[in-house]
């Protein structure tokens, strides 16, 4: 057990999945000899060489079309998007294409890829360096997607995501690249796709989300404690198939449920969640659904005071928590 | 063509490594994929299936490309016309006739997909989808893997030329050119993107466009079927070395209009249409056959009963066949062993 980054958690799962099989590599943008923008791939070039660290064109859709052709012949490619704002150009190949590959050859060919892309803001990184996509590709058949927020589930999800039989997207949170760090284990773990996690017990109101977000929650969590009221917190973890079951539990727990994310309100995967819950919990609530989520506005403009005015907060979430209490 | 043939002198087909056989074999593909268009349009016209993509007047290339490639190695990603060239590879007309009818049975994707969406990987033909030009960076996808592992196998991928103007195109055979893979990428330059004639689509040559990707391109008659099988055999045998990709523009005339829902003559004329059967590729190879000395009337009279039969069969086995279930629509979303968790 080490702590560590949260992208030390991810390259190491890289490292261990291309030491087991020889099938999986990435590719992308600068992920050979540069070792990726955020050095996400750094040392795989020198430990694997430059086919499976392999630095592409410039040319989105190419990343992905190439990775679904090897994943169609059985190699695991993992094709890396060096933000998720530049990911558009491949939409095409990873949502007509890649998820559809099993069902349009009635199970004849599949698609075994993994695409990872970076999302969020918070990094200065204006309108084209800080969007979270995610609304763009949830609901797509045939996609599973991620959205690690812990540096442990960031390993056990990618090696997770490699092996799996089908396209996963893994959006990783560049603002937690080195914002967070946690114990992750040396050894050969998965965290399974489609189950969300407990990260923290409590009676009083449920908070629901993935990604950055949480960390916040917890915080916020941990503060509110002191004024008497306690917390139920759920990470999804995986955000298609989103996991009813833990959903559900987690809302019955405490009848008042409150779903963050970054990524824009309208359309986003709290409204998913959050019909969920109203589908089969409605007469357990006793309080309104709630949503705290980026504004209906593009993500994100760069200058600080509005960058600021776009992202959750501990501040944010945490005045979101005590208002749902009260209720 | 007027192929020069005396009794010592080798022809063209036994030049290219072809026996007679061979040779009649590829005559025998092209008319099937004619007849086997043929009786789609009819079928349609009869109401008897929704709709059919035709590739009449594409056949020679179709054929030509299949026979150059190896059927036990390669990976094929033929587009929507290609009836010539699946034929050619091994999926046989009942199977097409299933994908026609959209019954269970169709080994292209069991009634999911429009006909003409070919796929099936008995026979090495990558699924394929409508957004046209997408399985370009697929076939550079496979190439690379083979060179990855260091297979002598190559991918073939065709397209038409109003699809060439896709990014997809572009980035594909930048990236087969960058990285040197064994990919065949085979413009069928059939003159329309349903109704925007070439001349709006391309102001250039496509087969030009190669010099820019840094790998040879080559412009063909593409309804000239030994040349395309030399033009091919060359590309195979360049990829197979090492030396990276080849872009093929085989030039051809779609004679059908685009599909079975297109009215094509509200956009050409039915004199310009006249003038390019003259050009056939199908009339022209029979003629060499001939001159050959290895082909009579006699010879097609009784290919032409014998396809009828092959047609007659397997239009009777499609539609007889049966229906998917209306609930068979959900499976295969996922991989089998994780239906129900969240299905």
């Amino acid at each position: 057990m080490a702590v560590m980054e949260y992208i030390d958690a991810i390259r190491l799962a890289m490292k261990e999945e291309m030491e087991r099989d020889s099938e999986v590599f990435v590719l992308g943008e600068d992920v050979g000899v540069k070792g990726g923008v955020f050095t996400t791939t750094k040392g795989l070039y020198e430990q694997f060489g430059e086919e499976r660290a392999l630095d592409t064109p410039l040319a989105e859709s190419a990343i992905a079309g190439v990775a679904i052709g090897a994943a169609m012949v059985g190699m695991k490619p993992i094709a890396e998007m060096q933000y998720s704002d530049f990911m558009f150009p491949a939409t095409n190949q990873i949502i007509s294409e890649a998820a559809k590959i099993r069902y349009r050859s009635n199970n004849d060919w599949t698609c075994p890829l993994v695409i990872r892309a970076p999302i969020g803001g918070g990094v200065a990184g204006g309108l084209y360096h800080s969007q979270c996509p995610e609304s763009v590709f949830f609901g797509t058949p045939g996609l599973k997607i991620v959205a690690p927020a812990t540096a442990y589930d960031a390993k056990g999800l990618l090696k997770a995501a490699v092996r799996d039989p089908d396209p996963v997207i893994f959006f990783e949170n560049k603002k937690c690249y080195r914002m967070i760090t946690g114990d992750v284990p040396d050894d050969d773990y998965i965290v399974p796709i489609g189950k969300a996690n407990v990260l923290r017990e409590g009676t009083d109101i449920t908070v629901i989300g993935y990604s950055l977000p949480l960390h916040y929650a917890l915080q916020a969590a941990e503060e509110l404690a002191k004024e008497g009221i306690s917390a139920h917190i759920l990470d999804l973890r995986t955000i298609q198939p989103l996991d009813r079951e833990a959903i559900l539990e987690a809302a019955a727990k405490t009848g008042k449920v409150l779903i963050i994310h970054e990524d824009n309100k309208t359309g986003g995967v709290g409204a998913e969640v959050s019909a969920i819950i109203s589908e089969e919990l409605l007469y357990d609530l006793d309080a309104p659904i709630k949503r705290l989520c980026g504004p209906d506005i593009p993500a994100m403009p760069f200058s600080p005071p509005l960058e600021k005015f776009f992202m959750l907060s501990k501040d944010k979430v945490k005045e979101a928590m005590r208002q749902l209490a009260l209720f | 063509m007027t192929p020069d043939v005396t009794v010592r002198q080798k022809m063209k087909h036994e030049e290219l490594g072809l026996t007679n056989a061979q040779a009649i074999e590829m005559y025998r593909m092209m008319v099937l994929a004619r007849k086997y268009d043929e009786r789609a349009l009819l079928l349609q016209r009869a109401g008897k299936i929704n709709f059919h993509v035709s590739g009449i007047g594409q056949e020679a290339a179709q054929v030509a490309a299949a026979f150059a490639l190896d059927q036990n190695k390669d990976y094929f990603l033929p587009y929507y016309r290609d009836y010539g060239f699946v034929l050619s590879v091994g999926m046989t007309v009942r199977e097409l006739m299933l994908a026609l009818f959209g019954k269970v049975q169709d080994p292209n994707s069991g009634g999911r997909q429009m006909p003409g969406h070919f796929g099936c990987k008995r026979l090495r033909i990558v699924t394929s989808s409508s957004p046209v030009t997408t399985q370009v960076p697929h076939a550079v996808g496979i190439a690379l893997a083979a060179k990855m592992r260091k297979e002598d196998s190559v991918s073939f991928v065709t397209l038409g030329e109003g699809s060439s103007n896709q990014g997809d195109f572009h980035e594909g055979c930048n990236f087969a050119g960058v990285h040197k893979v064994p990919a065949i990428i085979m413009v069928e330059n059939n003159q329309y993107a349903i109704s925007v004639p070439i001349a709006k689509q391309v102001a250039g040559r496509i087969s030009d466009r190669a010099l820019g990707y840094g790998f040879p391109g080559v412009r063909v008659d593409g309804c000239d079927v030994l040349e395309v099988f030399r033009v091919m055999k060359e590309a195979r045998e360049r990829a197979v070395r090492g030396e990276g990709p080849t872009l093929i523009e085989a030039m051809m005339y779609r004679l059908s209009p685009h599909s079975t829902s297109d009215n094509d003559l509200a956009y050409r004329t039915k004199e310009e249409v006249d003038a390019n059967w003259e050009k056939d590729g199908i009339p022209r190879y029979k003629a060499y056959l001939m001159e050959c000395g290895i082909w009579s009337e006699e010879d097609e009279a009784k290919l032409l009963a014998e396809l009828k039969a092959i047609i007659d069969d397997a239009t009777a086995y499609g539609e007889q066949a049966s229906f998917p279930q209306p609930e068979d629509a959900l499976t295969h979303v996922y991989a089998e062993e994780e239906r129900g968790t969240w299905q």
